[in-house]
């Protein structure tokens, strides 16, 4: 069972990163659910999500101590940082987090995500690139399963898109 | 790959609407419910159906009247502060003997109260949805599949029973995401509506769609025909569910989203030795008080979780009788209890 | 041979209106109009609240009764869901144009292919002599006792004139039933209601200034006499909308 947080801020694409860790559990017949915490602004305040992908049906859709926790800026990274449970991991957007973790009973990964995306042209998909680095360090799905997964649900009409999206997977799924 | 579809409640609710046959919808934009809206919106000129924006949500309640007094299967859906408004047509509605769906994703109040998930609207539900002597069926779904197959259900009862029935949900359930499947789910036998005000054709007395009856005698007839009703729902449409309360020391009461989180409470509760069970009303009217009843006899204690200052847990103990100690656990505000905050309450309690 | 009979559209119920109240030359005016038509079977009715509320036992098509104010919203409905149906409302003035006001205003701009027959006498006659919206500036009710105050009690509200600002609106005009030449104008007047509605033009009103005699305190024929007197020349009567004319001849 994986209990998921994503936080950031508003317009970084948290619940769509969310959204495909569900929908691909969903399509390999999993018990998942996708919350969002949601407030009157769409964009620009904190956002985060939980989700859960499980074998057994899912009590609580609500993560508050989070097997994993991908963080997109500061204020989630002080906010969730400590509600990481032992021997979880952190997923951190070093460019836009200059912090690292005191802690030693979980495993933290910096990757500068933002930063990866501005290089190689495909600006405001770090959340797929932080994709990308979870599916490497926790091997929750196949590489190209959820690759195929990701891109399937986007209408061929938006081919570049899908070749956007596989560019952004794989530099996370290959950043060390 | 399996046929589910992963979607949001309040999508949910207006896809299985659609599935259920629903092709009209009247309803006001809420937070957080604007998504049922939406959907309609969005599917309903696909399926040869209307989605109209009423001016208010006291217009759009009675274009639901209007709409169920053709026998045409109707909807609307609003949030707290919007239902509040559509009283006065409910108990209308009531009062006219008219099938109809209402949905309530609830957010906290008092007054504009907030937009978070919320369970306060517990009393306004079961108790006082308007005006006179009255209930409607209250059904409340506790995952996006439940939704789905309640909202069918919803139309169903409503027909069969001639009464409206509402999905009482709240603002997590409206906004989570989960797979569902509108397949799974078999239709109930409806019977003919010859009461409708559809024009008669000339083949017919016309029909009249009223809730006046001046004369005292009369109005007392009708209300208590309609309480005979009652009473026959009471004993044969009651849903609840029930986990691990056969041995339970200790059986935690909640219904909706928060019973998801007492549910996962009650799976740490028993990784810790504590003999916990919940029970899980599905219809909050009617109540499964005779269930409860029984298990008074054999449980040492109830612990009724919401969020709320404490609603349906007076119901607990009405259905209970005061044979075992009643404990309350809530959070209310558009708070939303942690699994820990509801573990630690049945540790307290258990004791 | 002419022969005075009751129309089809209207029951054997007897209309539990007071001596010399226009209610039930109005009713028997709607109903001649839906025989005249052929169209009860296809018809479907809203009764408000108000002295009218038992409209639903007077005519012979299906009927709905709606609460306070919120005919044309239930109407909307109705129209909704069986848009080949004819669909009226019977309103008096506090339901449509105090309590109702909204339900109205939208029916109108929405372009809601209704029909709303409008009784306008100027007082609340089944709660006993309260200010309507449309009580006359200084008219004595039993809430505005000293005569209504503008300045205390704020303005009537000229109905049509209103509603015929809406886009939506196809079809407004004001007549009244104090005489047979005004009577066969009524009559008129809803016919071409109907018309509109038949054609799927949109919004028909027609607002008809009646009697109150019990409420105001006088006989028929005074109240008569009142109504033009007094009301006509606040609340002229007329066309103020019709889109099946065209403006520039």
């Amino acid at each position: 069972m994986y209990n998921i947080l994503l936080a950031g801020f508003g317009g970084q694409g948290i619940l769509f990163a969310g959204k495909q860790i569900a929908y691909a559990g969903m399509k390999s017949d999993k018990e998942v659910s996708w919350l969002p915490s949601y407030g009157p602004e769409m964009r620009g305040g904190t956002a985060n999500c939980s989700v859960i992908v499980s074998d057994e049906p899912i009590g609580s859709p609500l993560v508050t101590d989070p097997d994993i926790l991908i963080a997109l800026n500061l204020p989630s990274f002080e906010k969730f940082e400590n509600k990481i449970k032992a021997g979880g991991i952190l997923i951190s957007d070093s460019s836009l987090i200059s912090k690292k973790t005191d802690r030693t009973d979980i495993q933290a990964y910096y990757i500068p995500a933002t930063e990866l995306a501005n290089q190689n042209e495909i600006s405001g998909m770090a959340n797929v690139i932080m994709l990308g680095k979870l599916i490497q360090v926790t091997g929750i799905y196949d590489y190209n399963y959820f690759e195929e997964v990701m891109t399937g649900s986007i209408p061929p009409s938006k081919e570049r898109l899908i070749a956007l999206n596989k560019k952004a997977l794989s530099i996370g799924y290959n950043y060390r | 790959m399996s046929k589910k579809i992963l979607m949001k409640g309040n999508e949910a609710i207006a896809e299985a609407a659609i599935k259920a046959g629903c092709r009209l919808f009247f309803g006001y934009p809420i937070t957080p419910q604007t998504e049922v809206a939406e959907t309609f919106a969005k599917r309903m000129p696909k399926v040869d159906g209307l989605c109209v924006q009423a001016e208010s949500e006291i217009a759009a309640i009675n274009m639901v009247l209007g709409a169920a007094s053709t026998g045409k299967r109707v909807m609307t859906s609003s949030s707290s502060p919007g239902i509040s408004l559509k009283s006065e047509g409910i108990s209308y509605i009531v009062g006219s003997d008219l099938p109809c769906v209402i949905v309530n994703v609830q957010r906290g109040g008092p007054g504009l109260g907030g937009i978070q998930p919320s369970q306060a609207d517990y009393y306004q539900a079961t108790r006082a949805l308007g005006h006179g002597d009255q209930h409607i069926l209250v059904l409340a779904p506790a995952s996006i599949q439940e939704i789905a197959d309640l909202t069918m259900e919803a139309f169903d009862l409503s027909d069969i029973y001639r009464m409206p029935a509402m999905i009482l949900a709240d603002g997590a359930l409206g906004q989570m995401m989960e797979p569902v499947d509108f397949e799974a789910r078999t239709p109930r036998e409806i019977p003919e509506k010859t009461w409708a005000a559809c024009g008669h054709d000339g083949k017919r007395k016309h029909n009249i769609v009223n809730s006046l009856y001046i004369e005292p005698d009369e109005l007392e007839r009708t209300v208590i025909e309609r309480f005979e009703k009652y009473k026959k729902i009471e004993k044969t449409e009651v849903k609840y569910e029930e986990y691990l309360t056969d041995d339970a020391d200790i059986v935690v009461v909640a219904f909706g989203i928060t019973a998801r989180i007492a549910k996962s409470a009650v799976n740490a509760a028993r990784k810790k030795g504590i003999k916990a069970g919940l029970f899980r009303p599905i219809t909050l009217w009617p109540f499964p008080s005779e269930r409860l009843n029984q298990l008074a006899d054999s449980t040492k204690k109830f612990l009724a979780v919401e969020l709320s200052m404490g609603q349906m847990v007076e119901d607990v103990k009405l259905a209970t009788q005061f044979k075992k100690p009643v404990e309350f656990f809530g959070r209310t505000g558009g708070m939303m209890p942690s699994v820990n905050e509801v573990l630690e309450n049945i540790e307290k309690y258990a004791e | 041979m002419v022969v005075f009979d009751k129309p089809k559209a209207l029951t054997d119920v007897p209309f539990h209106y007071c001596p010399g109240c226009t209610h039930g030359i109005v009713h028997r005016l709607v109903a001649e109009v839906i025989d005249e038509f052929g169209i009860e079977g296809k018809t479907v009715g809203i009764a408000p609240v108000g002295c009218s509320v038992f409209a639903y036992n007077y005519f012979n098509c299906d009927m709905i009764e709606a609460p306070h104010g919120r005919a044309p919203a239930v109407a909307t409905g109705v129209k909704r869901a069986m848009p080949d149906n004819f669909v009226f409302t019977y309103q008096g003035d506090g339901d449509l144009a105090a309590i109702g006001t909204a339900e109205t205003v939208h029916v109108g701009a929405r372009g809601e292919n209704i029909t709303i027959i409008f009784i306008n006498n100027a007082i609340y006659g089944m709660t006993g002599g309260q200010m309507a919206p449309t009580t006359l500036p200084g008219q004595y009710s039993t809430t505005s006792p000293y005569g209504r105050d503008l300045k205390l009690q704020g303005n009537p509200i000229r109905v049509c004139e209103m509603l015929a600002t809406l886009d939506g609106t196809a079809y407004a005009e004001r007549v009244a039933v104090d005489c047979v030449k005004n009577i066969n104008n009524a009559k008129k007047a809803i016919r071409k209601a109907f018309e509109v509605q038949k054609n799927k033009l949109g919004f028909s009103i027609v607002e008809v200034l009646s009697t109150c005699p019990t409420n105001w305190g006088k006989t028929p024929q005074e109240a008569l006499e009142w109504l033009r007197s007094d009301m006509m020349p606040f609340y002229p009567l007329g066309v103020y909308k019709d889109i099946t004319v065209k403006e520039d001849k």
